[in-house]
């Protein structure tokens, strides 16, 4: 018989600890949800790289506004969604650091560091208007 | 784990030894403000020991990369030394791989320099 499916959130706030401590509860939860380490690793990394993104980009380090990490644990996957309080964006927007032009920039490379480590990566507009970084990572069989 | 560095000189080569994460805030500083004050002291040749680092995330691999091309362009050099294979996968997601020069014994690094 499926599982019930679980969900959980967490509200951070907008301060350079909150990509630590986002990252450790994810490694937590992938570990729960009986992934090995190293999807563990590559979960944590992504959810650091998308509360990263939320706090630089999107909230602008600004502390008052909220960073909500929300942990769906399906049958088929674990779903983690990162919404932030900014402007939002487009991921076909989003320049792709390994061309040419990009390589040498000092930044720009979380998005395809979530879009290596995890099998699905979307972004959405949040019913704020923020950004919701939608990402997935398969569970295997 | 928090981020350290230590540096020593082995002839015109400056080794900087790091532990620990290279992430937003602590780590990336610290490791941006020490190339910099090698290369304000002269030492121009740096060689990033990479054996002690557990984690990195986009934000070291910018700071990395902006080491690199501001020791370049005050004509230095900057390699990488004893990459492990976390951060080997990130160097070739970001292909970042094909910037660096990349070894895994020191001897032979130090001897890559340009005299």
């Amino acid at each position: 018989m499926p599982s019930k499916p679980q969900r959980m959130e967490v509200v951070l706030e907008t301060l350079i600890e909150s990509i630590a401590l986002a990252e450790e509860v994810g490694v937590r939860m992938a570990a729960a949800a009986g992934f090995g380490e190293d999807d563990q690793y590559k979960i944590g990394l992504a959810l650091h790289e998308g509360v990263m993104n939320a706090f630089q980009y999107g909230n602008q380090q600004r502390r008052e506004r909220k960073i909500h990490v929300i942990f769906e644990l399906l049958e088929e996957k674990l779903v983690i969604h990162v919404v932030d309080q900014g402007a939002g964006f487009r991921l076909e927007d989003v320049p792709d650091p390994r061309e040419n032009e990009n390589v040498l920039e000092d930044s720009g490379r979380g998005v395809l560091l979530m879009k290596a480590f995890m099998d699905e990566v979307d972004v959405l507009s949040s019913a704020a208007g923020g950004a919701e970084v939608v990402m997935a990572k398969h569970r295997k069989r | 784990m928090s981020f350290r560095a230590t540096s020593r000189e082995l002839g015109e080569v400056t080794v900087i030894d790091m532990d620990g994460r290279i992430t937003l805030g602590e780590g990336s500083n610290l490791l941006r403000d020490l190339v910099r004050e090698k290369l304000s002291t002269g030492h121009r040749k740096i060689l990033l020991n990479l054996a002690g680092i557990v984690y990195i995330d986009s934000t070291g691999l910018g700071e990395l990369v902006s080491a690199y091309r501001f020791l370049k362009s005050e004509g230095g050099e900057l390699k990488l030394l004893n990459v492990n294979k976390k951060v080997t996968d990130l160097l070739q997601i970001t292909k970042l791989y094909t910037v660096f020069d990349i070894h895994s014994n020191e001897e032979h690094a130090i001897g890559s320099f340009h005299s």
